[in-house]
């Protein structure tokens, strides 16, 4: 996983609400037994007409336009598939900014590197009316900094950030728990769980 | 001090509690897996050289990419894609390197993976349970904590048999009264669904409960569990009770004799303490529910049947309605139908093909709609024969399929054309779920069946007279998937 830091770009907005994870890759792209080659499926149905012919007024068309995505509430609903995060790196995004994310595609998105976060509902409003503003994102502060008004603090799990900030993935740090897992199997267990 | 089902889940599966610098270790007691979400994070074992931990504690099937055609006469199979086969052979290869049971297509209990797990007994109160697929909200239905994980989590448990989770918030739905006669588990939760919105249960478990709830079979209350998700909520919750109990008692993995009662009386024990503190409850009246159908891209956009769609000035709503070609102040019974899909971990159990034959029984399906019939697993499918009821839907016309996802997810080749309608007992309503372009109505069985019959919209409690094709609807449209 590649560490986020700092990060300055401009934003991609797409306004709608309960964009599912369907509309960011749809389940017809995922018979794939790898984690690359899906940004020809990322938003395929928005990005491309029923001939395969890219629709100019998709922002997502729109050649290096930024690493920050800023979406409509309640953003990544639907599936677990992790395809829908792959595929929105692979369009080149590192920060998806909603004032609600799903709760598993945010959990997918920080295993990846992807930072995902909320903001309060008037700074969501201001970024979703300045598509292409110039945001920058400080993930050890835990701030946006915002062109024209002050900028606001977001909540990352803690251990997300050390992640997000070291490039580690959560893994070796479970990994290391071993002793305790292993513990806990060989404890009596309530409610005869144990398989 | 009272503890919810949930809380009770929770702190007997804490490995490591959390803190403020890392969530919480959680066990897994089964981890289910299948085809399109694993291959991924098997290859992350490889790459760090990692062993299955607990091979026996994870369980696989095929059921999203698979065909549901029956093979042909030299036992092929005919997939939607050479990478759909690859797929699927991936799986067979890595749940043989590591030692985990597949059922493959000789199991004679292969199926839809949140149908099969309960069905095996593989399910049981008490226990955590995970796959990478958000509908294992199913599960929850046996009072078990079950939810949906990425690619990423299922490399963790593969290789750790836990999960780091932070704690959820709790969230209480109660539904006290009756359904009235006609009215179905998929009504019920659509009509919540549609009351709460779609991002109502976010960062909670949901447990349901009240009267109405305690009343539902087993099938009922997993099919309310599933669309938990479709709430927002990564888990739907059920206390186990002794509906619970009567149906887990002689399945397969679940223990037997003096032992099964033995556990059976400690599932008790896990129901909500009484004065137990939600973070937010809701409470509704099952007497007031209809049955209900969706008219638009997701599933909080209900009505029901026999209301008019209501109009909105947001845009978003508004997009809808035109991607679905839909009037708001018109009912939507009398619209045409082109494909009618029973199916899915919502509605394939053997309950749900009974509620949609009944139905069908000595009737056909309408000139014009084509309609699937796609039983969850194989143990649904032999026990629908044995009854007769897939000489029902043949005879009615319908198509009778092997066990899968099919047209709820569409990867499988199984899918809607662009532009037509399709009334489906599955989750899902997004734009293009079950095809690029393709419009669907989520509904129940029976109301599924009868719009096949008729050929449009209708309510299967009217089936014979009141509802007839408007012939004023404007015929569907190529339409492309996104203006």
């Amino acid at each position: 996983m590649n560490p986020l830091k700092n990060l300055e770009s401009t934003t991609v907005v797409l306004a709608e609400r309960n964009i599912d994870t369907d509309q960011i890759i749809p389940a017809r792209f995922l018979t794939t037994t790898s984690r690359s080659g899906l940004a020809d499926g990322a938003f395929a149905d928005w990005r491309f007409d029923a001939q395969g012919r890219p629709r100019p007024e998709c922002p997502l068309n729109t050649p290096d336009s930024g690493e920050i995505l800023v979406a409509g509430e309640n953003f990544g609903c639907g599936s677990s598939r992790e395809h829908a995060v792959w595929a929105l790196m692979e369009l080149g995004f590192r920060v998806v900014i909603s004032s609600r994310l799903a709760d598993i595609f945010r959990a997918n998105a920080l295993k990846n590197g992807l930072l995902a976060i909320e903001v309060d509902a008037a700074t969501h409003a201001w970024l979703l009316d300045h598509p292409g503003a110039k945001v920058g994102v400080d993930v050890a502060e835990c701030r946006l900094e915002l062109p024209e008004r002050p900028g606001v603090s977001f909540e990352l799990d803690p251990f997300a950030r050390t992640c997000l900030l070291e490039g580690v993935d959560a893994l070796g740090y479970m990994l290391g728990q071993l002793d305790a897992i292993e513990a806990f199997e060989r404890g009596e267990r309530r409610y005869g769980a144990a398989a | 001090m009272s503890q919810t089902l949930f809380d009770k889940l929770w702190e007997a599966h804490q490995v490591r509690p959390e803190t403020t610098e890392a969530p919480a270790l959680i066990h897994v007691d089964l981890h289910l897996i299948h085809e399109v979400t694993s291959p991924q994070a098997f290859a992350e074992l490889d790459e760090r050289g990692l062993k299955v931990r607990r091979p026996d504690l994870t369980v696989a099937t095929m059921d999203h990419s698979t065909p549901t055609w029956a093979a042909d006469l030299q036992g092929q199979r005919r997939y939607a894609s050479e990478q759909a086969w690859e797929q699927v052979r991936t799986l067979m290869d890595n749940c043989d390197r590591h030692g985990i049971t597949l059922h493959d297509w000789d199991s004679p209990n292969r199926g839809v993976v949140h149908v099969m797990g309960p069905e095996l007994g593989l399910t049981r109160p008490g226990m955590t349970i995970v796959c990478g697929d958000s509908h294992t909200s199913t599960h929850g239905a046996f009072g078990a904590l079950a939810f949906g994980i990425g690619t990423s989590e299922v490399g963790h448990v593969l290789a750790t048999q836990c999960l780091l989770q932070r704690r959820p918030r709790t969230l209480r739905i109660t539904v006290d009264g009756r359904l009235g006669a006609g009215v179905s588990a998929k009504d019920l939760i659509l009509h919540l669904i549609g009351r709460i919105g779609v991002d109502a249960g976010t960062g909670h478990v949901i447990e349901f409960a009240g009267s109405a709830i305690r009343a539902l079979d087993m099938e009922s209350r997993m099919t309310v569990c599933n669309m938990a998700i479709e709430a927002g909520a990564r888990a739907g919750l059920i206390a186990p009770d002794q509906t619970t109990i009567d149906w887990l008692r002689g399945r397969a993995h679940c223990p037997q004799g003096e032992e099964f009662e033995q556990a059976a009386r400690g599932w008790l024990e896990l129901a909500s303490d009484p004065g137990a503190k939600f973070d937010k409850e809701y409470r509704f009246d099952a007497d007031e529910i209809a049955p209900t159908i969706t008219y638009g891209t997701h599933p909080g956009m209900v009505v029901a049947l026999d209301q008019p769609v209501p109009s909105s000035d947001e845009p978003a709503t508004q997009r809808a309605l035109e991607y679905m070609q839909v009037t708001p102040g018109q009912a939507l019974l009398g619209r045409p139908v082109d494909v009618v899909f029973v199916g899915s971990c919502t509605n394939a159990r053997l309950g749900d093909l009974r509620s949609a034959a009944e139905i069908m029984r000595g009737r056909r399906v309408a000139d014009g709609v084509r309609m699937l019939v796609v039983p969850g697993s194989e143990q649904v499918r032999k026990a629908a024969e044995a009854e007769g009821l897939d000489q029902v839907f043949i005879a009615a016309g319908a198509e009778w399929r092997e066990p899968g996802c099919s047209m709820c997810i569409a990867m499988n080749g199984d899918r809607v054309g662009p532009g037509q309608t399709a009334v489906s007992t599955s989750n899902r309503n997004f734009e293009g779920r079950q095809g690029p372009g393709s419009r669907t109505f989520l509904a129940s069985p029976a109301t599924a069946a009868a719009c096949a019959v008729k050929g449009c919209i209708t309510d299967p409690r009217h089936l014979d007279g009141r509802t007839e094709p408007r012939i004023h609807f404007p015929a569907p449209r190529q339409m492309e998937a996104r203006p």
